[in-house]
Formats: C-alpha cells, sequence, structure tokens
C-alpha cells in the first residue's frame, strides 16, 4: 500500500485575521510497509499532515492518494478508509473510558459492525500484539501503569485491522523503560503485521533507532528527506529548523574535528562505539 | 536557616478503592518514608520512573498534598500546619508538565500578572513584576500576544513567568519540558539554570530527559516511594547497572564510554558530556 501525498495545501481560519498557513504544496511518497518519521519543531505542521490521513481534515487543494484511491473524493468510502489508516494521537490513554481493558479495545471493532467472534479475535490478537497479558483484560484501564495506558490504546486501533499506522508522539511523557516497551511493540507491529508506519517524535534518539526513511517538515514545507545517516549528519541544518542531531552524531563530529578519523555520519550508539573502538584499538 | 526544604520520614499513603463490592479499601504508600534536604540556591533534578513517587513528592512541598505521617518543612514552616499554607505556597512555584493547562489568560502579561494580582499586589508593581518576569524567561516581546499562537517552549517559559511574578524562593518544576521539541526543552533548560544562578532561585526539577538531570547540582533518584540513590551527577550516574535496573537511562555518552570500558579501553567511569568524553579519548589516544 502506498501513500502518495500531491501537491497539498492546507491554510487555518482562512479569510480571517488569523489566517495561517500550515501545509504549503507538501508532496511525498510513502511505500507499502515503510517505516517512516517525521520530525519538525512544535508547530511546523507535522500533526496537521497526519491528520490529512484519514480526511480528518481535508486539503484546501492537492490530493492524498492511497493505493492508487483518492481518500477525499468518496464520503461513503470515509468509514473504509479510517478502519485502513490508523491514527494514534498524542496521549491517547486520555481517549480510554471503558469499564475493562477487554471492552475498550473491542469498542472499535463492534461499532464497526463486526461478528461477536471476529471483534473477539481482535481483540485477543491487539492486546497480545502490545504485549498486555490476559491478567489485565478484565482490569480497568484507569488501573494500569502509564506505559500500560498508552499500549492499550494503540490495541484498540490495532483492533481496526489497519494497514498503516500513524503514531503522534507515542513516547511523549513515558519513562525510559515505557518508552522501550512501546518502540518494541511498534517494531514488533511493522515486522510482523507488514504495517506501513509513520512515527512522528520530538525525540531523534527513538527516530534514529527505528526509521528506514524521515521526512523533516518546517513552516509546512517538507526541507528534508533521506536515510536516517543522510538526515542526522546534517547537523547544522536540523538546529536551525529548530532540531538537534543525535547525541552520537555530536560525539562523531567532535572527534573528526580532534582529528579523529571516525565516519560523520554516525547516528546510534553501537556504531559510535565500534567507531571509536576502530581509531582506537 | 540550613535548609530551604526539608522531609523527615516523609510518608503519603492514598486510599485504594475495592474493585469489587464488599471488598476492602486499601492504603499504598506513593512516599514510603523519604528524607530530603534541599539547600538555599541548589538545583535538584529528581529522576525516577512513573509511580516512584516523584510528582507525590512534588506536590508536597507546596502543601497541594498533606504528609499521611512525618513531616515537611519549607523555610522552617511545616506543611502541616494548615494556618501557614499561603506562606508556603508564595514561597514555592509549581510549574507542570502541559503550559496549556497553566495559562489562562487571553494576552501573556496578563496571565503572567495573575498571580501577584490575586496575591493583592499593588498595580505598579505589578507592572513591574510582569515586566521583570517576562525579562527573565526571554518573552518581553510576546507580552500583548495571545498565548494560543506561542510554540510549547515559549508558552512553558510564560507559565513560568507567571510563577516568577509572585517572588518565590522555590521553583518546583514537573517534567516540564515532556511535551516539547528539542529547541523548546533546550529554551526552558536555559531559564531555569539561569534563575537558579543569576536569581538565586532554589529549583527542584522533575525530569525523565537524563541530559537535562546532568547539569544540576545534585540528583535524586526515587523508587518506589524511595530514595534509591543520592549525589551528584557524576556520582549518580557512574551507577550505571543501578540505573538501567530500575529503567532509567543514562546519558548516551556515559553508555558510550561504558561500553568502551567494556571493551577494554581505559575510560574514567564517570563520563556524562560530549566533552569529558571526547577529552577522555584524546587523553587515550
Amino acid at each position: 500500500m502506498s501513500i502518495q501525498i500531491v501537491n497539498v495545501d492546507y491554510t487555518y481560519s482562512r479569510g480571517t485575521a488569523f489566517e495561517k498557513k500550515a501545509l504549503n504544496n507538501v508532496s511525498l511518497t510513502i511505500e507499502k510497509g515503510e517505516f517512516v518519521g517525521l520530525i519538525g519543531h512544535t508547530g511546523s505542521g507535522k500533526s496537521t499532515l497526519i491528520q490529512h490521513l484519514n480526511v480528518l481534515m481535508r486539503p484546501d487543494s492537492g490530493s492524498i492518494i492511497i493505493d492508487g484511491e483518492d481518500i477525499g473524493a468518496d464520503k461513503s468510502r470515509l468509514k473504509a478508509i479510517r478502519s485502513k489508516v490508523g491514527l494514534v494521537f498524542q496521549y491517547p490513554e486520555h481517549q480510554l473510558f471503558e469499564m475493562t481493558v477487554y471492552k475498550d479495545v473491542a469498542f472499535g471493532p463492534a461499532n464497526a459492525g463486526l461478528d461477536a467472534d471476529e471483534v473477539n479475535k481482535r481483540v485477543l490478537d491487539a492486546l497480545a500484539i502490545v504485549g498486555i497479558p490476559e491478567e489485565l483484560h478484565q482490569k480497568s484501564p484507569f488501573e494500569l501503569s502509564g506505559g500500560q495506558k498508552r499500549r492499550v490504546a494503540i490495541a484498540g486501533i490495532l483492533a481496526m485491522g489497519p494497514e498503516i499506522l500513524v503514531l503522534d508522539e507515542p513516547t511523549a511523557g513515558l519513562d525510559p523503560r515505557g518508552r522501550d516497551e512501546i518502540l518494541n511493540q511498534i517494531k514488533i507491529m511493522h515486522e510482523k503485521l507488514k504495517l506501513t508506519v509513520i512515527l512522528v517524535s520530538h525525540s531523534m534518539e527513538d527516530i534514529a533507532r527505528l526509521a528506514d526513511r524521515i521526512f523533516v517538515i518546517n513552516h509546512g514545507e517538507i526541507v528534508m528527506s533521506g536515510t536516517p545517516a543522510e538526515i542526522f549528519v546534517q547537523t547544522d541544518a536540523l538546529e536551525s529548523l529548530g532540531l538537534s542531531s543525535t547525541q552520537s552524531t555530536y560525539v562523531a563530529r567532535r572527534l573528526r574535528a580532534a582529528g579523529f578519523d571516525v565516519p560523520e555520519d554516525i547516528y546510534t550508539v553501537d556504531a559510535a562505539v565500534s567507531a571509536i573502538l576502530k581509531v582506537l584499538m | 536557616m540550613e535548609y530551604i526544604v526539608k522531609t523527615e520520614n516523609l510518608v503519603f499513603e492514598y486510599q485504594v478503592l475495592p474493585t469489587e463490592e464488599g471488598g476492602e479499601t486499601q492504603r499504598e504508600a506513593a512516599l514510603a518514608g523519604v528524607d530530603i534536604t534541599v539547600k538555599q540556591g541548589e538545583f535538584v533534578a529528581v529522576l525516577g520512573h512513573n509511580g516512584s513517587g516523584k510528582s507525590t513528592l512534588a506536590k508536597q512541598i507546596n502543601c497541594l498534598l498533606l504528609p499521611t505521617s512525618g513531616t515537611v518543612w519549607v523555610k522552617g514552616i511545616a506543611t502541616a500546619d494548615g494556618d501557614r499554607a499561603w506562606d508556603i505556597r508564595s514561597s514555592v512555584g509549581m510549574v507542570f508538565q502541559n503550559p496549556d493547562n497553566q495559562i489562562i489568560a487571553t494576552i501573556v502579561e496578563e496571565d503572567v500578572a495573575f498571580g501577584p494580582e490575586n496575591l493583592g499586589v499593588a498595580p505598579a508593581e505589578i507592572r513591574k513584576r510582569v515586566n521583570g518576569a517576562l525579562a527573565a524567561v526571554g518573552m518581553t516581546q510576546y507580552a500583548g500576544n495571545p498565548p494560543h499562537y506561542l510554540s510549547g517552549g515559549q508558552k512553558q517559559r510564560v507559565a513560568i513567568a507567571g510563577i516568577l511574578a509572585m517572588r518565590p524562593d522555590i521553583i518546583v518544576l514537573d517534567e516540564p519540558t515532556a511535551m516539547l521539541d528539542p529547541i523548546g526543552r533546550r529554551e526552558v533548560m536555559d531559564v531555569v539554570k539561569i534563575l537558579n544562578r543569576e536569581e538565586g532561585i532554589t529549583i527542584i526539577f522533575i525530569t525523565h530527559f537524563m541530559d537535562e538531570a546532568v547539569q544540576a547540582d545534585r540528583v535524586i533518584v526515587m523508587e518506589e516511594g524511595k530514595i534509591a540513590m543520592e549525589g551528584t551527577p557524576h556520582a549518580v550516574f557512574s551507577r550505571i547497572d543501578e540505573l538501567k535496573a530500575i529503567g532509567l537511562d543514562v546519558p548516551q555518552c556515559a553508555e558510550i564510554g561504558l561500553r568502551l570500558r567494556q571493551a577494554g579501553i581505559d575510560m574514567p567511569t564517570d563520563i556524562l558530556t560530549i566533552d569529558e568524553l571526547v577529552e577522555a579519548i584524546c587523553q587515550y589516544k
């Protein structure tokens, strides 16, 4: 399943004094099964862009084509498109509301009109994928830890059977362990369920760990795109956009400045360690 | 006065209602005997995973919560002394994670003026304090703007200015950078350091980001409602195995240092920053 965003423009409060152009001629293509990172500072247009992907917002001009279908063209197709594109908002645990974990995850598929067996199967599969053990299924979601709540919320999206998963800052506010749990589950979903994943994050370390390709958005425009190695090496450009590179990249840069022959496109701890060992041994 | 904040055997329990009918109400300790001391003008970072008791401790410091047993003193006043709660609250300002929950006015300077107005400060003095507070956080040029058009880092700085206008001795920040982008995080961190160094305000800074904790004078690590570790950033972050065992990170440079040591390279055990790591590698060569 490929996603094509073609010349998309969007302006908030059009025609008022508060008019603000949020997306300016955005075009990009994401292939089926890719793991894409989307980065940009607060207010750069990331959230606006991803809300277009399941027609929560419609472009002023331009189009979004998923699997060859213009998703804004036919209103009767909205339901199908929204099940295909799962959108996990920031702080998704705020959307939990049911009495039990099981019921909360079942809410979406039950509403989609699936029969009871299919709903049951989807709930159990989704909770298994996010690593919520069975003894928690009948608990209130509000008794769980922050990381667990968030995983239950993600299970609710997975139970809709999406082919594309879009996550907006899934690790914000979690402690390191909660963050690692979520990132590992996302990786499993990508690999096992063959989902196309779009990850929005302020954490360059998270993006560096997972993404195959990165898009950088600034003032509503895609200003950089490439592999993590290609993006993170451009430290100065990232900083001028209100972002940063990874710590490992900064270490490599300083070592080069000090005369060490380490590659400049290092962006993980593993790569930094092996490069340093190579020059020291 | 030796310590501006001191807790002694601080216990805080909350009730867990029964999940089944007829079950018994349980009591669970969020703080299970905490002794901390904070000196006037100190910058203390508090680490710990979610549920370790960090936020409960923060709320104890300005009487949002009172001890179940034990005592908290702020400037020598016990928080349990109900008559003095206002004195304590005007000395201790709090900044929370989400700036949108803390900003109430429609214009930046009005928001900053809200606190001193409520304290009954005279208008001319309020004007002076608002201008001073906005200058201190670098937001003077936005004084007349609506806050909802600011970036996350800017909003958080406005929230800090609102606290500053109340002239606190201590500011407690509970994960103030969790929702911010990298530049927003740096802006908030820079402002906090300036307030600490130049205005002498005591800072208690709760965070999940190790690179922020590294910048404090002292780090306190909480685990299961107790103090698990305490010391300078160098002392605490050299205990990498213990930190990892309780689910916390170490700064990436400390991690790289550790991995190099494990590979047989002779490196100091207390590397925290890029400068220190690069320096150590240059020395080795």
